[in-house]
């Protein structure tokens, strides 16, 4: 029996709907001081005067500013342009300018009253238009084939700009951090984190520090979706300063209002499409460009827009691809890692364009897509070969199959002209999405992952990494990839806590990797110790070798079963400690060249299609999407309900965005930073969803598995606006299609009342 | 910070007699969603909601009395709101989630004179009479008169809200209410309409109207209300009803929505709920 892709409970499970697992925040306080943080409530000035007057502020506070710190004022991530406090300028709105520290969380905020600050304010720039005239944030480039000369002998040529706004995390956690100073001068920092090295690294960086000299433990996480990949450096790093200036440990716990204010958030995105085809409909080419709001820092942004320029084609077969992308500064908060990483915003352009030129050409979202979707053998922009795991046309045959797509958007779209006042407008949209697995480019070898797995005394195997449990399940599929691998009992092994102190440097829990890259190797120590015990064994038994481990017993030859536990206690006994430590390398054949963006940038891809269903009012515009049918295929189902877990989870997510979730901005300044006025759907607004895995096993490990956790964030926001415009015939560029939206839009404006005329005469002759 | 927590009006009555500045509350469901400073700041707190008068249900002859501490979910499953007052039970059941309306009280909803409160509207067009009550004594106002500036309520000092009255409607009469707001659960609304109205012999008898979140206060639209009483009961009157809807607001842009899409979805849903009146 394999215990892959059965569904096991999650161990940490109980405790999460108990109540009694102990989140950062629910540790114990005894003696820890309390952090708060002061924000600009410009989004660019100078800082003329920035003082601090501690007689205004209740005893013993203590205040930090970047004139007080002991190394660089940067947070390293891929440099360290982005500051922990603002120094001499402000360039958004909310950012941190300096930090206090009280005994009580209401000391601090009372102690940010005793800091004045003289602001003079300067010219921001506000919005993409505008940013293109300075110097980008990064740019990038990737061509094949020659695009502007097909472009211009192309049957027919498609434009369109598209548009996608910022999205929040909303993990239901909010950052919490504590910092404390042990008396050897050593920093131990615990907190709510995706990447405990990430943070490691920032604090040895800006302290500075020896690296032996800072211990990180990830508590354990109450969601992330990227929102905890860079922003824990920042607060991590104030807590440090604070702890420090005060001498007592300080926890900076933000709430929901901070947070939203102060992390980072989704890049908005303006990506513009010129694509040349032929009268069947085939693309023969494409000029993209791709815009990427990077707020005020850098950030991982370079990462991100990789991820947006390697997607931006979608999965289809073009010759001639041209994509440039740009991340532009605007003075907004910073934005960074968010669950798909830039794929979501250019799939989102991607789909709507395969729609607009199926329209133009008088073909539905299917057969547009049929003509041109990636097979085995084709190639993607960079030159990669598509091989025998490429599923997007098994996914897209699967949705319409499942939902009888073709028949109904046609009778929809005859329907939308014949319906009666009052009735409520149906749509159903398509999407075909696909996602690259693991890190981008180089980054697996660049990143030089670390596993370790160790002997225990009792006979279990304890597996060292640094990945992150954050809901996501990898705690759970750890120990069966292992027991899969071993034939060891997946309870005979043990997870070391995230703790720099204890685990190798795995690499972060981020870009669906985890189980792919990490579990791989974890599976691989798991075996290594078996067969290391299992010699021995054969060595010191009468009968020699044949012994081999099933269901977590050893057998001989023909003798019975013994726990492996019993037999692993033994040579722990008797022999030396047994530790082994594997660095993962990415197979040989992928290489990528960063300078021409040619080569493999990806091992792997996972793909999707959605189908979604909505409901529109035929009054109010409101669009509630009543069904998803999400095909993922996904390599290899590891763990089937965690699965469909983060397939119904991303797809929600992805719905949303494209439908509900909005960031409004004026002046910089972020309006909705509240859940009372961003608003993210709840149960009642979640379609019905049915999900779909399939699986087309890679060759490269983890069992097949490709990656899933991203993968769900590409199609939900395309398929919802596409069904919307089945609906309604509105053409949506732009998300969230939100009802003000749909009505600005709707330039016919066939609901709104007819002219003030009164229908019955004047009010004399009305009866 | 001084907290009282009385157990009859009487009690009450004293409490407030001896500080004024205290401040009533119910469901607490919006004095704890507001910043933590200014919850700090309040002189005191008197929690209403053991105050036995204060809750429930009562007939007076043909006047439906409400508790103001009586909780949402308790108007939305009470047998003489859903047979009387089918338009009050219906916007019980949209306020918050379930939760929410375990909690939230109607009085608070009129205390906290939020433009968007859910049921408001409704009873205006019920044509409720609330009263007051305070240590100088009792007194009764019409609801209209209770709103009389943003976030301003008629309330005087050391008074609160005792009960509210609903007169039993006209026979015939029909209820209509719409909540459009940011999403299906726990939304605050973008436009909520009531509309009390009655058609006898093909003529529109009765017309009473009102929204909430297209103005500072929830509105009574009269100059509707006046257009269409008398009119013959055609479907061409709906046009002229959502018209004259939409120009008798004053909404406005805000983090929640636009002044053009509440105006468009007041006149859609005025338009609709009085198609179906004269259908
Ligand atoms: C998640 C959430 C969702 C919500 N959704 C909605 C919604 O959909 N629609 C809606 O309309 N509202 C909504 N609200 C707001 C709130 O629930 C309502 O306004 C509710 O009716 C308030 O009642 P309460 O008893 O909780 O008032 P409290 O918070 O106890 O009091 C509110 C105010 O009224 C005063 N007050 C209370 N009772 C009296 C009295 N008898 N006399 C004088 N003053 C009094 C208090 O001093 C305070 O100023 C929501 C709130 C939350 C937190």
């Amino acid at each position: 029996m394999t215990l892959l892709g059965s569904s096991p409970p999650r161990p940490d499970g109980a405790a999460k709907v108990d109540g009694t697992l102990r989140y950062a925040n629910d540790l114990p306080a005894q003696g820890i001081w309390h952090g708060a943080t002061l924000r600009s409530p410009y989004p660019h000035a100078r800082i003329r005067r920035l003082l601090w007057h501690p007689e205004r502020a209740p005893a013993g506070a203590v205040c930090v500013t970047a004139g007080d710190l002991p190394g660089p004022n940067g947070v390293q991530l891929l440099d360290d342009e982005w500051p922990l406090l603002a120094a001499n300028f402000v360039h958004h709105v909310g950012e941190p300018v300096a930090v206090v520290a009280a005994s009580t969380r209401l000391a601090a905020r009372q102690a940010l009253k005793a800091i004045e600050v003289d602001y003079e304010p300067l010219e921001p720039t506000l919005d993409l238009s505008t940013a293109g005239r300075q110097e980008p944030l990064y740019s990038l480039e990737l061509k094949s084939g020659e695009a502007e000369q097909e472009l211009e002998r192309a049957h027919l040529l498609v434009e369109g700009t598209y548009r996608t706004g910022h999205q929040e995390h909303i993990y239901i956690e909010c950052q919490v951090m504590s910092a404390g100073w042990e008396a050897d001068g050593t920093l131990v920092v615990e907190g709510s984190m995706q990447c405990p090295y990430f943070v490691h690294r920032s604090l040895v960086h800006a302290l500075p520090l020896e690296s032996d000299k800072v211990v990180v433990r990830a508590t354990p996480v109450g969601g992330g979706f990227g929102g905890k990949e860079d922003f824990p450096s920042v607060i991590a790093l104030h807590a440090a300063l604070l702890a420090r200036a005060c001498g007592h440990p300080v926890r900076i716990a933000y709430d929901r209002h901070e947070d939203i204010v102060g992390t980072t958030k989704r890049h908005p995105s303006m990506v513009t499409h010129r694509v040349g085809v032929d009268a069947e409909g085939r693309l023969q080419a494409m000029e993209i460009d791709v815009v990427l709001d990077g707020g005020a820092y850098r950030t991982l942004s370079p990462v991100v827009l990789s991820r947006a320029v390697l997607h931006a084609a979608g999965p289809y077969r073009c010759p001639n691809v041209h994509i440039r992308g740009r991340v532009l500064r605007t003075n907004t908060p910073p934005n960074g890692a968010f669950r798909g990483f830039g794929a979501p915003q250019v799939q989102f352009a991607m789909e709507r364009q395969m729609d607009r030129i199926g329209r133009r050409l008088g073909f539905d979202p299917l057969e547009i897509r049929l003509r041109n979707v990636l097979e085995e053998g084709d190639r993607l922009p960079t030159g990669q070969q598509m091989d025998e795991s490429c599923s997007a046309r098994l996914c897209l045959e699967k949705a319409v199959q499942e939902t009888d797509f073709k028949e109904r958007w046609q009778r929809l779209e005859t329907q939308r002209i014949a319906r009666g006042d009052g009735d409520s407008a149906h749509g159903i949209g398509l999407s075909l999405y696909f996602h690259g697995a693991g890190f981008t480019g180089n980054g697996e070898r660049v990143l030089q992952s670390v596993i370790e797995g160790a002997l225990l005394e009792d006979g279990r195997v304890e597996v060292r990494t640094a990945a992150v449990e954050m809901g996501q399940g990898c705690d759970t599929v750890f120990p069966l990839m292992a027991a899969e691998a071993s034939g060891l009992l997946p309870a005979d092994v043990v997870l070391a806590a995230p703790d720099t102190s204890r685990v190798p440097d795995s690499g972060p829990s981020v870009a669906s990797r985890t189980s792919m890259v990490v579990g791989s190797e974890v599976a691989y120590v798991v075996r290594e110790i078996r067969d290391r015990v299992l010699a021995w064994w054969s060595d010191h038994q009468k009968d020699g070798s044949g012994y081999t481990v099933e269901g977590g017993l050893v057998r001989g030859e023909n003798g019975k079963g013994r726990p492996f536990r019993e037999v692993s206690s033994r040579y722990f006994e008797a022999m030396e400690p047994l530790v082994i430590s594997r660095q993962h390398e990415p197979p040989e054949w992928q290489v990528f060249d960063e300078e021409t963006y040619q080569g493999v940038a990806y091992p792997t891809y996972a793909f999707g299609a959605d189908v979604v269903e909505v409901e529109v009012d035929p009054d109010t515009l409101e669009v509630s999407p009543t069904k998803v049918t999400a095909v993922c295929e996904v390599g290899r189902v590891l763990h089937e309900k965690l699965c469909i877990g983060q397939v119904e989870g991303g797809t929600l997510q992805a719905v949303a965005w494209g439908l509900m979730e909005e960031v409004k901005l004026e002046a910089g300044r972020y309006l909705n930073d509240r859940l009372a006025t961003y608003i993210i759907p709840t149960i009642r607004d979640s379609p019905e969803m049915e999900v779909h895995l399939l699986e087309r096993p890679w060759k490269g490990g983890a069992f097949g598995a490709k990656g899933v956790g991203e993968l769900p964030m590409d199609g939900g926001a395309p398929a919802a606006v596409s069904a919307v415009e089945n609906a309604t015939g509105i053409e949506v560029d732009a998300i969230p299609a939100t009802p003000e939206r749909l009505l600005a839009l709707s330039s016919a404006r066939r609901w709104v009342p007819s002219e003030p005329k009164d229908p019955q005469g004047d009010r004399g002759a009305k009866r | 910070m001084k907290a009282f927590a009385p157990r009859s009006l009487e009690e009450t009555l004293l409490r407030l007699g001896e500080h004024p500045d205290l401040r009533p509350l119910a469901g607490c469901t919006d004095l704890m969603v507001s910043e933590p400073e200014d919850r700090l700041d309040l002189p005191g707190v008197l929690d209403l909601q053991r105050v036995s008068e204060l809750r429930g249900f009562r007939w007076r002859g043909e006047t439906l009395e409400i508790g103001a501490v009586t909780a949402f979910s308790e108007i939305r499953d009470s047998p003489d709101v859903r047979q009387s007052f089918p338009a009050l039970a219906e916007a019980a059941s949209k306020i918050g989630g379930w939760q929410i309306q375990n909690r939230a009280s109607l009085g608070g909803n009129m205390a906290n004179a939020s433009p968007a409160g859910d049921s408001l509207p409704v009873l205006l067009v019920l044509d409720a009479q609330i009263v007051l009550v305070g240590p100088e004594g009792k007194r009764t106002v019409p609801y209209r008169d209770f709103h009389v500036g943003y976030r301003q309520t008629a309330l005087g000092p050391g008074e609160i809200i005792g009960w509210v009255q609903l007169p039993r409607p006209p026979q015939g009469a029909t209820q209509f209410f719409r909540k459009v707001g940011t999403r299906e659960a726990q939304a605050i609304s973008k436009v909520v309409v009531a509309l009390l109205a009655s058609v006898s012999d093909d003529l529109i008898t009765e017309y009473r109207l009102a929204a909430g979140s297209v103005a500072e206060i929830p509105l009574r639209l009269t100059e509707v209300e006046e257009a269409m009483v008398g009119r013959a009961a055609k479907a061409d009157v709906a046009d002229l009803a959502g018209h004259l809807a939409a120009h008798a607001v004053r909404p406005i842009d805000d983090v929640r929505s636009t002044a053009e899409y509440r105006r468009f979805a007041l006149a859609q849903v005025v338009r609709r709920m009085t198609l179906q009146l004269v259908s």
